[in-house]
């Protein structure tokens, strides 16, 4: 199983690059491209409403892959399928005790990180959009103001 | 069909920059096309705050906004979201109140890593650079913020990573 070892130097680099980046937004275009092909295998293993819901209960709880079938009302070869994508991606793990397969959320987690640095940079992006226009208004009112004493 | 042109026009912005600077330290800076002290007053006046404070792209409903800008004066804002019956409070206390340079307070609503945001307001050349500090108490709070805030592994956020892959994706 080793094409579904997750590797490591790319998790590292991606890190290293997410703690340094980010001055322009040339580099943050340049960090949001690579995290962009980075993100690709998740995204496609993402773009399934029963993998999602997969990845949902395994927020929860680890479960078998017999409960996930049961839980989406699956065979069991469909879900492995689907197991196998996820775990491709490397968004869930698998391992094999005795006869049962259980399943958790995988190591990509950092993903998690650069979504919610991508929601925060645009939570500042949007308030300095309107923070602007603000600022605009106070000073057409400063200049109305100056105009007014000058009379 | 709108092939083309569309995030040209976008191009144009002032240059902001949002970094982890270390382990437990977000940064955001930005500059701002006005003096210090007219950029402060957006900052200190409710009325003005809760203009820009929170952006319509994040569905939220702000429901009041008060600011006691003084050193241990306290602020509260409440919002609605509509996906969640009770409102939520945001609320804290002003730690430092310099003016026109320099604006700190707490964040302390319950489920909060009770991070503290330093906010420095410096003039470069009649503008403002402002610097947005969010230091928390340690790596471990910052991971965590950052966990519990987007491992719900929701439709909003494959919409956004949906979003984000599309204007990441570069036209061929």
């Amino acid at each position: 199983m080793a094409a579904g070892e997750p590797d490591r130097p790319d998790v590292e680099a991606m890190r290293a690059l997410l703690l340094q980046t980010a001055d322009t937004s040339a580099t943050v275009n340049h960090m949001v491209q690579y995290t962009a092909a980075r993100l690709d295998a998740s995204f496609a293993a993402l773009s399934d409403a029963t993998r999602r819901g997969v990845l949902a209960q395994l927020a929860c709880a680890d479960a078998s892959i017999t409960d996930l079938a049961d839980k989406f009302r699956m065979t069991l070869t469909g879900m492995k399928k689907h197991v196998g994508v996820l775990e491709r991606a490397g968004l869930v793990s698998t391992q094999k005790v005795g006869r049962v397969r259980t399943c958790r959320l995988g190591p990509r987690r950092l993903e998690a990180e650069v979504m919610w640095m991508e929601r925060y940079r645009q939570l500042w992006d949007a308030r300095f959009e309107r923070l602007d226009q603000v600022i605009e208004e106070l000073k057409r009112k400063e200049r109305v103001d100056e105009r007014r004493k000058k009379q | 069909m709108n092939a083309g042109r569309s995030s040209e026009a976008n191009n144009v912005k002032h240059r902001m920059s949002v970094q982890r600077t270390s382990g437990r330290e977000l940064v955001v800076t930005r500059t701002i096309n006005a003096a210090p002290q007219i950029v402060f007053e957006a900052w200190i006046n409710a009325e003005l705050f809760q203009r820009w404070w929170v952006p319509k792209s994040f569905a939220l409903e702000l429901l009041s906004c008060e600011l006691d800008v003084r050193v241990g004066g306290a602020y509260r804002l409440v919002f609605r979201h509509p996906g969640d019956p009770e409102p939520m409070a945001f609320h804290g206390r002003y730690l430092e109140v310099r003016p026109p340079s320099r604006l700190v307070w707490t964040n302390e609503e319950t489920g909060s890593a009770g991070q503290v945001t330093t906010v420095t307001f410096e003039e470069r050349n009649g503008r403002t650079q402002l610097v947005v500090h969010d230091l928390y108490s340690s790596t471990e709070a910052l991971d965590e913020a950052i966990s519990s805030g987007s491992i719900s592994w929701n439709d909003d956020t494959f919409d956004q990573l949906d979003e984000l892959l599309a204007s990441a994706t570069p036209s061929k």
